[in-house]
C-alpha cells in the first residue's frame, strides 16, 4: 500500500548508507540478557573483521554484564537478519554478508542472564 | 435600525455562530476552497448532518475562558508567593514534570496547529468551529502548563529549554513524531488520530495520572491546571465521538478506511503512553494507582463499552488490542529500565526504587515484575551501592515509526524482544512489533524518512559524536545538572537543603516576630 496524498508523495530513505561517510549501521541483540534494554546500534566499518568486531565493539559494550565474562561469543549460536549465520573470525562485516542495517542475534544457551530473569 | 429581539437563545446562538455565518460559494468551486476535503477517500454527502453536541458560542466561550483563567493565576501566584514547591511529597517528583513539560507540553502547542490547520479544511461550517475553538483551548493548555510549571524551573534542573529539547532530545522524538504523523495526515485522519483515538479513548490515561499524580504529590499549581483544562477536556472528547460517528454515518465506504485508522492510532497512541506508565509506577513518590490498573479501568473497561457501541457501524475493537492489553503489566518496567540506563542523556534524573517501592511493584505485578524485573533493579541497586551505577554506553536500535528503542517484549513469551524486521525497496527498517511494522508497510513512504535521533547522530548531524557534546551541546542538556543518577544531584542536594533550612527559617521568622 501507499501513502494518500495531494501529490506523487516519494522521499528518499533518511537512513541510506551514503549518509554514513564510509560507516555502516550494524545492530545486535543478546537474547536472554535484558539489562541491555534493546539491540545495540553500532557504527562499523565494513572492512573491520569479524573477529575484530567481537573484540573491539562487542565486547567493551556488553562488560557491565555478570554473564559477560563467561561468554564465548565465537562458539555461540548466531543469526545475520534472522537466519543462521557461520561468524568466521578473519573475514570482514561485508565479505560475511554483513550490509548496513543488519541486525545480528548471538544465543549463548548457557547463560540465562541476571539471576536466571533473562535480565 | 433598532433590533426588536435583542436576547438570541443558546441554540439560536450557535446556529447563527455555525451556519448562518457560512455561505454556498457562487463564483469559486468548492472544492477549490477545500482542496484537502476528499485525497484521503472520505464521503461527506450531507454536512448539515453534522451536529456539535456542545453548542458554545464564541461569547460564552469567551466568558468561560476568562473566568477559569482568573482562577488557575491566582492559584499560581498564591503557589509561588508561598513556595509552594517546598511542599511537594519529594523532588523526586520534579522529575515527573519535567518529562510533562518537554514531551506533553509541546503536544498541546502541535495541537493547537493541528486543529487550526483543520479548522479550515472542512467545508462544513459546524466542524469547522469546532476545529477553530479546540485550537484555542490547545494554545491555551501549553501555555498555561508552561506557566504552572515555571516556578519550578527556579528551584530545579532540567526545565529550562524544554520547546528546543522537544524538538531534538532522543527520547522526545517519541511524541513528537506522534503528532507531526498525524497533522501531516488529511483532515480526517488528523481526527480520527487525535479528537477520537487520543482524546477520547486514550486521554483519560495521560490526564488523570498526571493530574491525579500531582494531587498525590502536594503539586497545586498543576493540580488547578488540571481543574482549569478539564471542562475543555470533555469537550474534546465530546467531539471526538461525534466525529468519528458523523464519518461513520455519512457512508458506508468510510468504514474501512476509518478502522484502519483506529488500528494506526490505538497503536501509536498505546506506544506513546509506556512513558505516562513509568511515569506513574516509578516518578510518583506518593503513588496514584498502578499503571496496569489504570489501563483495566480506562481502557480495557470504558474502551470495550466504547467499541460495542461502535459495533453497529461494522467498528471492530483496534488490532492488536490484545497485545495492549497484557503489556500493561510489563510497559512502565520496561521504559523505567531504558531510562535507567540511558539516564546519562535525559534531562530528568533516573534511580532505582526503594525497597518498599519494589514490594509495592511486587504486589501490583504479581506475575511479571519479581520473574523478570526485579532482579534486574536490586543488580543494579547494588552496583550503584558499590560504586558502579549502570549507564549503557552504547546507542539503542530505535522502531522506525514509534521511535522508542525495540525494548518491548513478546506477549507469549516476555523474556524474548518482539523485534520485526522487514525489507523495502532495498533498504532494511527494524520494528518493536507487528503494529508498527504494519503501520510502516501501510505506508511505507511516510516512514523511510523518519528522522531517528540514534541514526541521526551516527551520520554526524548532531553537532557531535560522543553521546556528551550531543547531550550537552545539541540538547542543551547541563551535564552534571541535569542529567545521572537522582542520588547525589544538585535537586536532591537543594531538597535536602530546603527540608533543612525550612525548620530553621521558621525559627527565625518566629524570632522576628517575638522582637
Amino acid at each position: 500500500m501507499s501513502v494518500n496524498a495531494l501529490y506523487d508523495y516519494k522521499f528518499e530513505p533518511r537512513d541510506k548508507v551514503e549518509n554514513f561517510h564510509g560507516m555502516q549501521l550494524l545492530y545486535l541483540y543478546w537474547p536472554r540478557h535484558l539489562m541491555y534494554c534493546s539491540p545495540f546500534a553500532f557504527l562499523v566499518q565494513p572492512d573491520m573483521t569479524f573477529g575484530a568486531f567481537i573484540e573491539e565493539v562487542l565486547k567493551p559494550a556488553v562488560e557491565a554484564h555478570p554473564d559477560s565474562a563467561r561468554a564465548r561469543f565465537l562458539d555461540a549460536q548466531w543469526q545475520l537478519n534472522g537466519e543462521p549465520f557461520t561468524p568466521d573470525p578473519s573475514a570482514t562485516l561485508k565479505s560475511s554478508g554483513i550490509d548496513h542495517k543488519s541486525m545480528l542475534t548471538v544465543i549463548t544457551p548457557e547463560l540465562n542472564g541476571i539471576a536466571g530473569s533473562a535480565s | 435600525m433598532a433590533v426588536k429581539n435583542k436576547k438570541l437563545n443558546l441554540k439560536d446562538k450557535y446556529q447563527y455562530l455555525t451556519r448562518d455565518m457560512s455561505w454556498e460559494p457562487t463564483y469559486q468551486k468548492k472544492e477549490d476552497i477545500y482542496p484537502d476535503e476528499r485525497f484521503e477517500g472520505i464521503k461527506i454527502t450531507d454536512w448539515s448532518q453534522w451536529e456539535d453536541p456542545f453548542r458554545l458560542t464564541m461569547d460564552a466561550y469567551w466568558k468561560y475562558q476568562a473566568e477559569k483563567e482568573k482562577k488557575l493565576y491566582a492559584i499560581f501566584d498564591a503557589f509561588a508567593q508561598n513556595n509552594g514547591h517546598q511542599n511537594i511529597s519529594d523532588a523526586r517528583y520534579v522529575n515527573a514534570l519535567k518529562l510533562f513539560l518537554s514531551g506533553v507540553s509541546p503536544l498541546e502547542h502541535a495541537a493547537y496547529q493541528g486543529y487550526a490547520k483543520v479548522g479550515r479544511q472542512f467545508s462544513g461550517a459546524g466542524a469547522r468551529v469546532a476545529c477553530q475553538m479546540q485550537a484555542i483551548d490547545e494554545l491555551r493548555h501549553s501555555q498555561t502548563q508552561q506557566h504552572a510549571m515555571s516556578h519550578y524551573n527556579k528551584h530545579f534542573n532540567g526545565l529550562h529549554d524544554a520547546a528546543h529539547m522537544h524538538d531534538r532530545v532522543w527520547f522526545l522524538s517519541v511524541p513528537k513524531s506522534f503528532f507531526d504523523d498525524a497533522r501531516s495526515a488529511g483532515p480526517f485522519e488528523f481526527l480520527t488520530a487525535i479528537s477520537f483515538s487520543f482524546e477520547y479513548v486514550l486521554t483519560n490515561l495521560l490526564f488523570v495520572p498526571f493530574m491525579s499524580g500531582a494531587a498525590y504529590n502536594g503539586d497545586m499549581a498543576t493540580v488547578t491546571f488540571g481543574f482549569s483544562a478539564q471542562s475543555d477536556e470533555a469537550r474534546h472528547m465530546t467531539l471526538g465521538l461525534e466525529v468519528i460517528k458523523f464519518i461513520l454515518e455519512q457512508h458506508e465506504d468510510n468504514v474501512p478506511i476509518v478502522q484502519q485508522w483506529i488500528d494506526k492510532w490505538f497503536w501509536r497512541g498505546f506506544r506513546l503512553l509506556s512513558l505516562v506508565g513509568m511515569m506513574m509506577d516509578y516518578m510518583l513518590p506518593n503513588k496514584v494507582m498502578s499503571w496496569a490498573e489504570a489501563w483495566e479501568v480506562y481502557y480495557e473497561q470504558n474502551g470495550g463499552a466504547l467499541f460495542k457501541d461502535l459495533e453497529r457501524y461494522g467498528i471492530r475493537p483496534p488490532k492488536y488490542q490484545d497485545i495492549a492489553n497484557d503489556a500493561k503489566n510489563h510497559v512502565s518496567h520496561q521504559a523505567w529500565a531504558t531510562f535507567y540506563q540511558y539516564g546519562h542523556a535525559t534531562n530528568f534524573h533516573t534511580w532505582m526504587p526503594e525497597k518498599e517501592e519494589l514490594d509495592w511493584l511486587s504486589e501490583k505485578y504479581p506475575d511479571t515484575f519479581d520473574k523478570y524485573y526485579r532482579p534486574r533493579f536490586e543488580h543494579w541497586a547494588k552496583e550503584h551501592a558499590e560504586g558502579r551505577r549502570f549507564y549503557n554506553n552504547t546507542l539503542p536500535q530505535l522502531c522506525q515509526v514509534c521511535q522508542i528503542p525495540t525494548i518491548f517484549t513478546e506477549k507469549d513469551d516476555p523474556s524474548m524482544l518482539s523485534h520485526r524486521q522487514i525489507e523495502h525497496e532495498g533498504e532494511r527498517y527494524h520494528f518493536c512489533s507487528d503494529g508498527c511494522c504494519d503501520i510502516f508497510k501501510n505506508e511505507p513512504e511516510k516512514y523511510v524518512q523518519a528522522w531517528l535521533p540514534v541514526h541521526q547522530i551516527y551520520q554526524g548531524n548532531c553537532e557531535g559524536g560522543d553521546v556528551e557534546t550531543v547531550v550537552s551541546k545539541y540538547y542543551h542538556i547541563n551535564i552534571g545538572e541535569d542529567n545521572f543518577d537522582y542520588v547525589g544531584s544538585p535537586d536532591q542536594k537543594r531538597w535536602l537543603a530546603i527540608k533543612g533550612k525550612s525548620s530553621e527559617e521558621k525559627t527565625e521568622s518566629a524570632k522576628q516576630d517575638a522582637a
